[in-house]
């Protein structure tokens, strides 16, 4: 049988494209000799000492490549847990590509996506969660997410999951222990403790739920679709935000017809305006498409601005199907053109000028309200940011409360214990017990290659 | 003569398994035990079944096996326990008359042809290059064999105790087996000592009943084996047992004795059972606990001894019998023989595989109580799989491992390796997962199949159990086509006060709520006798059918969950896989992973000491 640490992997680990250096990362088994072959320094790398950085020449053919720094680390004390490297160059593709073609014709053959990560999870530097972390950590778009995934890497959401285990499986072993001396007829523990404490279990379960529609919005940013009746002012609203025109705005209704997609930045979080056609009957094909199109980004949008026309009376039906769509807690009323009105709001409606830009500022103030930008989540806060553990806690939520409801109407005791069993196992997928294909294909794609 | 395929050591419930099961399947057999009239001998408690016990039973009756045959034929009482419980949990239990249970095995067994009883003491296994080829008895015979399957119970150098005068012996009375367990060590087995205890007998003249809550059998009492005549059954007259307790008097009694323990007094090294323990322990372990609930429980139709069930001790005699006098209904009981404590030799369990057969020694297999395990059941089980795979070896056919969802039998082989016991196993429902799946009414539909493959089941019975099953599967198809009307059901709806239907809905809906039982619901048709036919009169269908619609949300789950964790469970491991080359491990995992050397993923995550890091490494090594 092979050890994996006989065969060594190279890939660029830095991001393709120009840059002042890049970085390609080298493991396996004394991949210092193969990188000695190519590498003229002032001693052979395979000599030098472990954790120092080398500065010499990448030759091939008596061709100078490149001048570099080669830093080196030792098994286990690396990224991976083997022997590996990092060559560090001039940040050229060009450069990059040929020092890649050179190591491919040493005993090197190209990483696999993840495939570091792989082996640094099959050489026991994390677990599944943290391997996870890693993906996350490289999604990054910001300092916050960047906090969230790091507290995941260390192992916080582990340690969490694994009381919340321990707890669970409290509850179990005296319920089964009811169970082995059923003729005895004992209670071990009163069915009120379980109850509170699987409602406790539950809490944290929801915590942790709400928790990933704000790690996600971290990690990927807020989508708001803009929706609303053509000429309302969509459009302006959006070049307002941007303060560049590059979404069409013209006075004929229905002119924008695909989705338009900017980018916002406010106090760290970033926002994703997607500009929507005019929802008008219609039947001019291109226009129908454009609806279509519209009614997708409602479905996938985190908030839905709906932009109305403050002098205009409200279309409820219009209303009805925006809200049909998505959810009536997502959807954001906002009354436009209060510039150009005497008509009064109430204090907790929504009225702004795309034109003077009036109420813009008090509307981000809602958003970050609505996104749960206040002071619950700190530094230290556990974030989930992965949807494979969104699902998982949301059906292990699911599973307690059946556990509660079978204790309601009082039921036997492996029926309530089934329900936690249940939960035990969802927990278990998130920590690595059950391990199956999609979930470890699932994660280890998603690193690209060089990771 | 002396010559044979298999070479059974021990006549209890794993030697009669496993010799009825090699000798059926055409293998030339021969059991040999101590004492002929001992034969499937009841050491212990006059009763079989219980929690999870009578699952095993169930299941080994599928299979082919002969336990539940012989519980019918000498019970005296017959009890579905735990009927307050959903139906996994129900047990069924039965009190035997311990002379006829002995009486009705040596007529089984007699009739067994290819199978030769033979009275002496296996005393040496003969091995050639890691295969066994013979044994030596005490009586100084070498017989030549293929496959030795040990099922010697608590023979091996057993000690027995009571009060602190240790005595040789592996029961009241009868000698133990010197020699057998030194040979194997020879080999280069690990060997252990466990206890396990039974309490005093007592003359049932001299107990005063009527003071005592009684505990008559069931109504309508229902047989474990499927090949018992039911309209026959029971054979034999019906005996109640009866409840006392033990009381604060009692308690301080036995505490005077605690200085004669040889358990307290560390003259019995063995660990004992956790969850049966002697009623010293009780009082030392739930010291908070004022009373102890006991069964009294007879021994046979004409015996005058009773069973003290929930007293094992191995104090001296005569602080036993102190004590029980301060017993509610013992005031002036004759006590006719003590309890007392016996020590024996196991192997602890890692040794074997998933099929009893040692892993050190090829034809060479372990099963019953030398594995660790205590109680009928659980012994009988292993006997009968090991009997089945050494027999099937020889045959060249495919070897029998049950799953875990599959079976308790599959639960326990699979404990038994993975976690190799430190004190006695005995089954619990709580240590099958699946156990929603594992029930005992449908343990022919789980197991029959395999019971026929090894040809321990008849086509002709695998046909009607065939066509019992498919006529409940049929039944509950139409069940959830059939739909009942409001004017049909409305006022059996309201006499129970529950919510009437307002348009009609199918009858299987109906029987899922859970105050409605499906003869309710069936009676409510005018025309039954036409539409159920074939169910209406028959107890048995109608009871599996019920569960499988009361259920079918938990059974359905339970069955994708089963689909979801084979991914992992059928992951091979390969043969004499070097652990040493994957670097994260930890060293426990890897000192274990070695040591038990697991056919399969799955049964890699059970092993104590192997993380799920460790299992998601080997899972990525393996796939990879």
């Amino acid at each position: 049988m092979k050890k994996f640490d006989e065969d060594i992997i190279a890939a660029l680990a830095t991001p393709n494209g120009e840059g002042a250096i890049a970085v390609i990362r080298v493991s396996g088994k004394e991949c210092f000799k193969q990188i000695d072959k190519i590498f003229k320094g002032k001693n052979l790398l395979s000599e030098v000492k472990k954790n120092t950085i080398n500065y010499g020449k990448i030759t091939f053919n008596n061709q100078l490549i490149d001048d570099v720094l080669v830093s080196i680390f030792h098994s286990p004390n690396s990224y991976t847990g083997e022997d590996s490297v990092e060559i560090s160059t001039h940040g050229n593709p060009l450069i990059v590509q040929k020092i890649i073609e050179i190591l491919l014709k040493q005993k090197i053959r190209l990483a696999e996506p993840g495939e570091f990560t792989k082996r640094a999870f099959l050489n026991g530097k994390f677990d599944l969660t943290q391997a996870e972390a890693v993906a996350d950590i490289i999604k990054s778009r910001n300092d916050s997410a960047l906090k969230g995934a790091r507290n995941q890497l260390n192992g916080l959401l582990s340690e969490e999951i694994k009381n919340i285990k321990k707890s669970l499986i409290e509850i179990i072993s005296l319920l089964e222990l009811e169970l082995d001396f059923a003729e005895e007829d004992l209670q071990f523990i009163s069915r009120n403790e379980i109850v509170s404490k699987i409602r406790e279990i539950i809490r944290i379960f929801e915590t942790l739920i709400t928790s990933y529609r704000f790690g996600r919005i971290l990690r990927d940013g807020v989508n708001i679709a803009i929706v609303g009746k053509p000429n309302v002012g969509k459009s302006s609203l959006l070049n307002y935000f941007v303060k560049e025109n590059r979404a069409i705005v013209s006075e004929i209704p229905g002119t924008t017809r695909d989705v338009i997609i900017e980018e916002v930045n406010i106090e760290g979080i970033l926002f994703k305006f997607y500009d929507t056609a005019g929802f008008r009957e219609s039947d001019n094909e291109i226009e129908t498409l454009g609806v279509e199109k519209s009614e997708k980004t409602i479905l996938q949008a985190d908030f839905v601005m709906l932009i109305h026309d403050v002098e205009q009376e409200l279309d409820l039906q219009f209303y009805n199907r925006i809200v049909s769509l998505t959810e009536e807690n997502r959807v954001l009323l906002v009354q436009n053109k209060i510039d150009k009105t005497i008509k009064k709001l109430n204090e907790n409606e929504i009225g702004i000028s795309a034109k003077t830009g009036e109420g813009i500022e008090k509307l981000f103030k809602h958003l970050m309200e609505r996104i749960g930008q206040t002071k619950i989540y700190t530094e230290n806060s556990l974030i989930i940011t992965n949807l494979r553990h969104l699902e998982i806690l949301t059906k292990g939520k699911n599973y307690l409360k059946n556990a509660i409801y079978a204790l309601e109407i009082n039921q036997s005791q492996e029926f309530i214990s089934i329900e936690i069993r249940y939960t035990l196992e969802m927990l278990d997928e998130i920590i690595g017990v059950v391990t199956t294909d999609e979930i470890l294909n699932n994660i280890f794609n998603k690193f690209c290659i060089g990771k | 003569m002396n010559n044979f395929d298999i070479i059974v050591a021990g006549g209890g419930h794993a030697g009669i398994e496993a010799s009825v099961s090699a000798a059926r399947m055409g293998l030339k057999v021969a059991l040999i035990t101590m004492e002929k009239d001992g034969l499937g001998r009841l050491s212990c408690n006059p009763a079989i079944g219980g929690s999870a016990k009578g699952h095993l039973v169930h299941e080994i009756d599928a299979l082919g096996g002969v336990m539940g045959i012989i519980a019918d034929n000498s019970g005296i009482q017959f009890r579905t326990l735990n009927k307050s419980k959903g139906p996994a949990i129900w047990a069924a239990r039965s009190q035997n008359d311990r002379k006829i249970y002995t009486i009705e095995a040596i007529d089984y067994l007699s009739k067994i042809q290819n199978l030769e009883i033979i009275e002496d003491i296996v005393i040496e296994a003969i091995e050639e290059n890691n295969k066994i080829v013979g044994v030596i008895t005490k009586n100084g015979k070498q017989i030549i064999t293929k496959s030795l399957i040990i099922a010697a119970g608590t023979f091996l150098n057993g000690v027995m105790y009571t009060g602190l005068t240790p005595s040789v012996g592996g029961r009241f009375k009868e000698e133990s087996a010197v020699g057998l367990t030194e040979s194997m060590v020879k080999m280069g087995f690990i060997s252990g000592r466990l206890k396990t205890g039974t309490p005093p007998r007592l003359h049932k003249d001299s107990i005063n009943f009527s003071i005592l809550e009684e505990q008559a059998g069931d109504e309508n009492p229902l047989p474990f084996s499927f090949k018992t005549n039911k309209s026959k059954f029971p054979f034999l007259p019906q005996l109640s047992c009866f409840l006392t307790y033990t009381n604060e008097d009692v308690h301080r009694i036995l505490e005077t004795g605690f200085h004669f323990s040889p358990m307290f007094r560390g003259l019995i090294d063995g660990k004992g059972p956790r969850y049966c323990p002697s009623i010293e322990d009780k009082i030392v372990r739930f010291n908070d606990k004022l009373k102890h609930q006991l069964f009294i429980e007879p021994e046979g139709l004409d015996s005058i001894e009773m069973y003290l069930n929930g007293f094992s001790s191995s104090l001296p005699a005569e602080i036993q019998l102190k004590a029980m006098k301060k017993i509610k209904g013992l005031e002036n009981v004759e006590m006719l023989r003590p309890g007392y404590a016996v020590e024996y030799d196991f192997f602890p369990p890692y040794q074997i595989d998933l099929t009893y057969e040692t892993k050190l020694i090829k034809g060479l297999y372990f099963a019953g109580q030398i594995n660790g395990t205590s109680g009928y059941e659980e012994a009988a089980g292993q006997g009968l799989v090991a009997g089945i795979n050494a027999a099937a070896k020889i045959l060249g056919m495919p070897e029998l491992i049950l799953k875990r969802s599959e079976a308790y039998l599959g639960v326990m082989i699979d404990d038994l390796v993975g976690k190799s016991t430190e004190e006695p196993y005995r089954m619990f429902t709580s240590r099958a997962e699946h156990r929603l799946l594992l029930r005992q009414d449908n343990a022919m539909e789980r197991l029959s199949k395999y019971g026929y493959k090894y040809g321990l089941i008849t086509k002709e019975e695998l046909n009607q159990i065939e066509e019992k099953y498919s006529l409940i599967h049929k039944t509950i198809f139409s069940l959830n086509e059939i739909k009942i009307k409001p004017n049909q059901i409305n006022s059996l709806l309201e006499t129970k006060n529950l919510s009437i239907l307002d348009n009609s809905e199918t009858v299987s809906k109906l029987i899922k709520r859970p105050e409605l039982t499906i003869s309710d619901v069936l009676s409510s048709f005018t025309n039954k006798e036409e539409l159920f036919s074939e169910i209406l009169n028959n107890s048995e269908i109608l009871e599996k059918i019920e569960i499988e619609i009361k259920y079918e949300g938990y059974i359905q789950k339970e069955q994708e969950l089963v689909e979801k964790l084979d991914k992992i469970e059928n992951v091979q491991i390969p043969l004499g896989f070097d652990y040493s080359i994957i670097k994260g491990f930890s060293t426990e995992a890897r000192q274990r992973l070695t040591k038990i050397n697991p056919r399969t993923l799955g049964q890699a995550t059970r092993i104590s000491g192997v993380t799920s890091s460790d299992i998601s490494v080997l899972y990525v090594y393996l796939k990879r």
